[in-house]
């Protein structure tokens, strides 16, 4: 075998993997190991990979990901506080040939949203909802959301979540999944690169299914927040790994009964 | 026996140096620098690029998008 050099491997026609035209070439002002910058990754491959650039609006809440439009080449039109999917539905029914999506955190779909996501998810509004779960206020300073876990310290929870005060978390997929319009709803993470792929399929067939007017797909995202938590990455997704998932469990929640 | 052979690209300017892509790869190829970039992290490199294998784990759990995989077969 003879020896292989990198300037003969590195050529277009060996190309394995590349991010996405559709993401910019801004750095992301999310901080380092972040899942918010995979999520986007993932769906910027989506989109290309569906040929849906210029056929997707998308719509971004408060929250971190506020400044979305700016990583992502496509249309995004920016919603107040919680009320993207609102707005997702008066765009899809204007607009009913193109691919609508939100993407919200916690705090905006668990919390000042919740009415308007249980009611989008009843009425079956034919979009695609992403919530991004990361069990805390990432933007505002690491306060307490409705999805924290019991026990979990936060900035306004310094002793821990305690449920006799504050209740206990909210699972919301497993909540809309109970609602009549929701077509597939499916709980993923990004920590891992098989989680990753898993998350890409997820979203690939959420199109498909919005394509067919199946009803509103909802596709929740246990997500870490390394600055909020005050760890490091690698410390986050393996804090995630064994506090969250036990209790936000990934998989499939609801799937269409023909498939 | 044909082997895979891989190398990364890195765009050291914009990588945060979070680590994930170093505890994802199955090879251990890539590591820390110990100096930084521009903006102050140390970022990700391939310390032993002999060693890739090109499955692209790192480019995939990467959240800022800056690995570019290639890989070659070798007979």
């Amino acid at each position: 075998m003879t020896e292989v050099k990198a300037k003969d491997i590195v050529k277009p026609e060996n190309l394995a993997y590349k991010k996405s035209k559709i993401l910019t070439d801004n750095v992301m002002h999310y901080c380092p190991g972040c899942g918010h910058g995979t999520v986007h990754r993932v769906l910027a491959e989506v989109i290309e990979e569906e040929d849906l650039q210029s056929k997707t609006v998308g719509i971004s809440p408060v929250g971190c990901s506020v400044l979305m439009y700016n990583y992502l080449d496509i249309d995004i039109q920016e919603a107040a506080h919680g009320r993207a999917p609102a707005l997702a539905t008066a765009v899809k029914r204007l607009l009913p040939d193109r691919f609508v999506f939100t993407y919200q955190g916690d705090g905006d779909l668990a919390a000042i949203g919740t009415a308007e996501t249980i009611h989008t998810c009843n009425r079956g509004e034919n979009i695609l909802m992403i919530f991004i779960n990361n069990g805390i206020y990432g933007m505002t300073g690491g306060q307490m959301a409705p999805t924290t876990l019991i026990g979990m310290k936060s900035s306004t929870s310094p002793y821990g979540r305690d449920v006799a005060t504050m209740g206990s978390p909210i699972k919301m997929a497993d909540i809309v999944a109970l609602l009549p319009g929701t077509c597939y709803v499916t709980r993923q993470s990004v920590n891992t690169a098989a989680g990753v792929r898993k998350l890409k399929k997820a979203l690939k067939k959420a199109v498909e299914y919005q394509r067919d007017k199946r009803g509103t797909c909802f596709i929740e995202i246990v997500s870490n927040c390394p600055s909020g938590w005050k760890m490091t990455p690698v410390e986050s997704n393996k804090w995630m790994e064994e506090n969250m998932f036990p209790f936000y469990p990934l998989g499939d929640i609801k799937v269409p009964k023909d498939s | 026996m044909a082997k895979i052979k891989g190398a990364v690209i890195i765009d050291t300017e914009r990588c945060k140096g979070c680590e994930v892509c170093v505890v994802t790869c199955p090879t251990q190829t890539l590591a820390l620098a110990v100096e930084v970039n521009g903006k102050g992290y140390h970022y990700s490199y391939a310390a032993f690029p002999e060693t890739c294998i090109g499955c692209a784990n790192c480019a995939v759990v990467c959240p800022d998008g800056v690995i570019t995989v290639y890989k070659l077969k070798v007979e």
